[in-house]
């Protein structure tokens, strides 16, 4: 079993706790231990980009701190990979990460900021889960699969933070793969659409919950304009926007037919074989069981 | 001849010193506001707001666009010139922001709202918005 430190962020813990369950699971059928950072804060959800802000990299830069200690007390062993599961979290914990590491005299300053907690030496690597899935390869993920997502017509949807900027995406910022190259793996059929990397609409969902059901119509609509008949994504924000806010699309657009959206690690479980209630379909707003019952790919 | 003129350069410098970007390597081609998905509910598109900073147009600050704007970065990779349109968005909110112009507050949130949006939502928006 490979240990590798895991930072959850605060919504894994609360409305995308079947993100972190299925999450979990899925990575001990591949031999990887994913160990909870101890002491983890807030990562401030967004990188802040005003060149004089010093202040909004420290909870960011707290974690990687954790990640060090885990590293001196022996929790793991030269290990200073940390992995997400949150897209949000992993672009501003990798953000901050390289704005630390990129000038020697912010990172002194950052540090001198933070008596209570040893220097940090700006060696701890962010990674998003997607990458160790990617460095484990596709292949292993495959022979894993007990139960193929046969027939199960699957959109790969990115999103912003996962793909850009450019120097901080795990993929091609225009034309990623690396979900499509997941569910196939799981046997699962994929459709792509050219709207896979627009925005769902993000914070704007707080004050203007009308833009994102646009933004997200027009997006689900492709899905199902392609014949997609879920979607597999990877960022508590999306999939409350995406998922939850069809409420809100389907006031606006009548006819409209609701979509189901999963967190890709909950097709992985669902195709490993998994026990259903590691999944935790009831998280899900629109509920996905029934087009999982329709495929014969329900787990009990 | 004396020639008038109608914006403030300290400011562009202002934006300047706060994004880290340098405006005058726009040209203006439309780029940005071609691939932004809420160019259609922006007073002024991304491109016309680049302009206003380079003309050092104060008057920028007034319009919607900044808030409008989801930092969602697709200008940022299109861009042919690479300026970095999502911190001059970023640091138009922060001169408003820091003046404690806040842009929406807790209050205006209906309570059933409150309950149902998760801590990513709530966190990022008052991140973006409040001072």
């Amino acid at each position: 079993m490979i240990k590798i430190p895991y930072y959850p962020g605060c919504t894994l813990k609360t409305t995308a706790k079947n993100f972190e369950t299925s999450a979990i699971e899925s990575a001990k059928i591949l031999g990887v231990e994913l160990i909870e950072l101890p002491k983890w804060n807030c990562c401030g959800t967004v990188f802040s980009m005003t060149t004089d802000d010093l202040m909004h990299h420290l909870a960011p830069i707290r974690n990687l701190i954790r990640v060090q200690e885990m590293n001196e007390k022996g929790i793991v062993k030269n290990e200073y990979r940390v992995v997400t599961l949150c897209t949000m979290c992993f672009n501003t914990l990798k953000r901050s990460n390289l704005f630390v590491k990129q000038d020697p005299e912010r990172l002194k300053k950052i540090n001198s900021l933070m008596d209570e907690e040893k220097d940090y030496q700006g060696n701890v690597k962010v990674l998003h889960f997607l990458e160790i899935l990617k460095e484990l390869g596709f292949e292993q993920i495959r022979k894993k699969v007990k139960k193929p997502l046969q027939n199960l017509k699957v959109v790969p949807y990115y999103g912003c933070l996962m793909v850009r900027p450019e120097d901080v995406g795990i993929d091609k910022p225009e034309n990623p793969t690396i979900l499509k190259e997941l569910f196939e793996a799981l046997g699962a059929e994929v459709v792509d659409i050219p709207f896979k990397t627009r925005c769902c609409g993000s914070y704007q969902t707080v004050n203007r919950k009308e833009l994102v059901a646009e933004l997200v119509f027009d997006i689900l609509n492709q899905v199902r304009m392609e014949g997609g008949e879920c979607v597999g994504l990877s960022c508590p924000l999306c999939a409350f926007n995406l998922d939850n806010r069809q409420d809100e699309v389907k006031k606006l657009h009548p006819e409209f037919s609701m979509v189901p959206v999963f967190y890709f690690t909950q097709l992985m479980a669902v195709a490993f074989g998994l026990n259903e209630k590691i999944c935790g379909f009831e998280l899900n707003h629109i509920n996905p069981k029934p087009l999982l019952e329709k495929k014969g790919l329900l787990n009990v | 001849m004396a020639v008038k003129l109608l914006g403030d350069p300290k400011f562009s410098e202002k934006v300047k010193e706060l994004s880290g970007e340098d405006v005058r390597l726009c040209i203006q081609c439309g780029m940005c506001s071609s691939g932004c998905p809420t160019a259609s509910k922006m007073d002024i598109t991304p491109r016309k707001m680049v302009r206003l900073i380079q003309l050092g147009r104060e008057e920028v600050l007034n319009s919607k666009t900044m808030w409008v704007c989801l930092s969602c970065f697709t200008c940022v990779v299109r861009c042919p010139r690479k300026i970095d349109l999502a911190k001059l968005g970023e640091a138009l909110r922060q001169i408003r922001l820091r003046k404690g112009l806040d842009h929406i507050h807790i209050s205006e949130i209906p309570e059933e709202e409150r309950k149902k949006l998760p801590q990513i939502a709530l966190v990022s928006n008052f991140r973006k918005f409040t001072s």
